[in-house]
């Protein structure tokens, strides 16, 4: 057991991943000299040189372009794009190339590219700084879209991801890297299943990344009022588990999913129309979401946090579906 | 493969409400075995099946009401792959009768629906729930969002009142009274009725009890259906049905036991056999089927399969009972109250325990001399209760 940060488990999974596979190397903006811009590859360039850990241009086009062509070329390449706000600038090369290899070549190539990038919004920096896009990734077929929400995933699907023989985007939310847990020694290795954070028959909130503190304190104060809330955890955003999120819904019979991204077209979307499509006639009530107003995210705190998914929110769905 | 369709489980039953599968797909079934749970309008039956084999589909959604005859199950025989039986069903499409009204099979252009303040919400699982327990889901208050109808309402709901007793009696008396009505619109029926001194009976029965635990105690009522059973050997024109313009005899002795419903109406489900077992076996098969009957858990081949009623109204106290045929079989017997009155024998007049049993029979299938005899022949049994 040790008491470790989300970013500090990030970066021992990459500290371990560099040293036990000399295939692995990082590379993106400001991941060598500046130590990552939210310090994640911190003493990274000191330990393992610039061979391996490689400061790049202002191209995300270009890096993750050339991340591809490592991986076509046998590495195992880690790109660090620094949030998913310049991920568009990359979405050719991962949409059409890494996504798309394997199919395109008859099987004969593969892309074992993992590909971190830091997403969501709470922090103040505004709008162009703020997306949530994990759906738009969760919706292509030829990748894995994780979207680790606690300290001990944050650690422990960066293996699995590299295993991978096809790409693999981890989603880190900007505002967990301070959060800390003590996380047990043993690894896990599943980038398969959701999990259940939290046991409850009354509701079952679903919901994943950023959002996982926030529904989890949302439990606890649905648990004050006496309303035993369940709380799933996607971690793996596409292919999603949707055996352990139904086996939930149909427990609690009532469902609300919480989502950062905007409403319309959302990853919550997608969960709340499978729900209907597969566990209709286990419902009590209709499933609900909790989900970013559709607005570009504000720059004033106050309004920002208006914006966004709150527990006071969840609370409240939670207890509409419930009918109190 | 094999098709299951929704039997006739009495001669009134044209259709029924499938309220339960026992059985899932993939499961193997046997010959006998309890398969699903029907709603006959007069109770809740489970139907059996008659051939061996594995659960294929199910083509009849929890709740809906199909005629009888409608396929509502396929079977796989013993080695048939589920390849093979959807093939042959490609094959013979027409096999089906498909009396399947507005089935919900085709998915075609739906009504568009109610508005939504005019319909009452219920929640899809309270709806499946309220199914699944029989209580009408338009009796309970909902407490959800919107005032929805939930699961728990429905629980709640059922934990306070019995399902919707009014309903079930107005259905029962609806199919009593097409199969009473038809019966005396179709049915010539002839009247007799013959005293039967009851005292050896009466007295044997006595020492037999004084030997059992009261739990085992044997009932007049098992003695005089054992002798009806018996004396029907020799009048069989009694024992069968009138079918088709012709009577058609049974091939075993199924007696129907009216029995009385507390909540109102009557079922009359049979005893297989009847001539074939002991008296202690007729004892308990008697017992068990009216706690079921009155408990709503009938068998299918109970439900279908009497070729002759017994009616006892004895211990409600009236001498004689001269009841209407339960179409279409051709003869109901008719107990009355077992009384200590007088009696010569012998020229010697004596207190005797007497009952008066009385046949009811269908003079198209038998003419009262027949009837006659047979009812002899059943005092002459109850004389002998050591051989019943």
């Amino acid at each position: 057991m040790a008491r470790l940060s989300y970013r500090e488990g990030m970066r021992q999974a990459l500290r371990e991943a560099l040293s036990g596979d000399p295939r692995v190397f990082i590379m993106g903006e400001d991941v060598g000299r500046y130590g990552g811009t939210y310090a994640v590859t911190k003493g990274l360039l000191e330990e393992f040189g610039p061979e391996r850990v490689r400061d790049t241009p202002l191209s995300e086009l270009a890096f993750v372009g050339a991340g591809v062509g490592a991986a076509l070329g046998g590495m195992r390449p880690i790109v660090e794009v620094m949030t998913v706000n310049f991920s568009l600038l990359a979405l050719d090369q991962i949409v059409n190339n890494a996504a798309l290899y394997r199919h395109m070549s008859g099987g004969q190539f593969s892309v074992p590219l993992v590909i971190r990038m830091a997403t969501g919004a709470g922090r103040q920096v505004a709008a162009q700084h703020s997306h949530s896009f994990e759906n738009w990734y969760a919706s292509i077929p030829g990748i894995r879209v994780l979207a680790p929400g606690t300290v001990e995933d944050a650690r422990d699907m960066l293996a699995p991801a590299l295993a991978d023989p096809d790409p693999v985007i981890i989603f880190e939310h900007a505002q967990l890297y301070n959060m800390e847990a003590d996380v047990p020694d043993a690894r896990s290795a599943d980038i398969r299943s959701a999990a259940v954070r939290r046991e409850g028959s009354a509701v079952s909130l679903i919901a994943y990344g950023g959002s996982i503190p926030k529904t989890l304190q949302a439990a606890s104060l649905l648990a004050e009022e006496g309303i035993a809330a369940e709380v799933v955890d996607l971690r793996v955003l596409r292919p999603l588990d949707m055996a352990t999120v139904l086996a939930s819904v149909r427990k609690c019979r009532r469902a609300v999913v919480i989502d950062e991204s905007w409403r319309t077209g959302s990853l919550a979307a997608e969960i709340v129309a499978r729900i209907a499509e597969e566990a209709f006639y286990d419902l009590d009530a209709p499933p609900a979401r909790v989900c970013s107003e559709e607005v570009p995210i504000p720059y004033a705190k106050h309004l920002e946090e208006a914006a966004l998914p709150q527990p006071e929110k969840i609370v409240a769905a939670a207890k509409a579906a419930l009918g109190r | 493969m094999i098709e299951f369709k929704l039997p006739s489980l009495g001669a009134d039953m044209d259709k029924g409400k499938l309220l339960e599968w026992k059985v899932k797909p993939g499961e193997p079934v046997k010959r006998g075995q309890v398969v699903a749970v029907v709603d006959t309008s007069k109770a809740a039956v489970d139907v059996e099946i008659w051939q061996d084999g594995t659960m294929f589909e199910q083509l009849i959604p929890i709740g809906e009401t199909v005629p009888v005859g409608t396929v509502i199950a396929t079977l796989l025989q013993a080695g048939e792959t589920p390849e093979q039986a959807a093939s042959r069903k490609r094959e013979a499409p027409a096999a089906r009768p498909a009396p399947k009204p507005a089935a919900p099979a085709a998915p075609v252009a739906a009504p568009p629906p109610a508005p939504l303040a005019q319909r009452r919400p219920v929640s899809p699982a309270a709806r499946r729930r309220a199914l699944e327990l029989n209580i009408d889901i338009e009796k309970v208050a909902g407490t959800g969002p919107h005032g929805a109808v939930t699961v728990e309402d429905v629980e709640k709901g059922l934990a306070r009142a019995e399902p919707a007793p009014t309903d079930r009696y107005a259905e029962m008396r609806k199919a009593i009274a097409a199969a009473m009505s038809r019966s005396k619109r179709e049915i010539p029926h002839y009247y007799l009725s013959e005293t039967i001194p009851m005292q050896r009976a009466a007295e044997w029965l006595a020492r037999e009890n004084e030997k059992r635990p009261v739990t085992e105690r044997i009932l007049m009522g098992a003695l005089q259906l054992k002798a009806v059973a018996l004396a029907l050997a020799k009048a069989p024109e009694l024992n069968g049905f009138w079918l088709d313009g012709k009577f058609q005899a049974a091939t075993g002795v199924h007696i129907g036991v009216a029995i009385s419903i507390r909540q109102g109406g009557l079922i009359a489900p049979a005893i297989h056999d009847v001539d074939r077992k002991s008296l202690p076996e007729l004892m308990r098969a008697l017992s068990d089927l009216v706690s079921r009957a009155r408990a709503g858990s009938l068998r299918s081949s109970e439900m279908s399969d009497p070729t002759i009623t017994v009616t006892n109204l004895g211990e409600q106290g009236v001498e004689a009972v001269f009841g209407v045929i339960y179409p279409p079989q051709v003869a109901l017997i008719g107990f009355g109250r077992l009384e200590t009155r007088p009696w010569t024998d012998g020229g010697v007049l004596r207190a005797v325990p007497l009952v008066t049993a009385s046949l009811s029979g269908d003079h198209r299938a038998s003419d009262g001399i027949r009837g006659a005899r047979f009812l002899a022949g059943l005092r002459e049994r109850l004389q002998h209760p050591e051989e019943l």
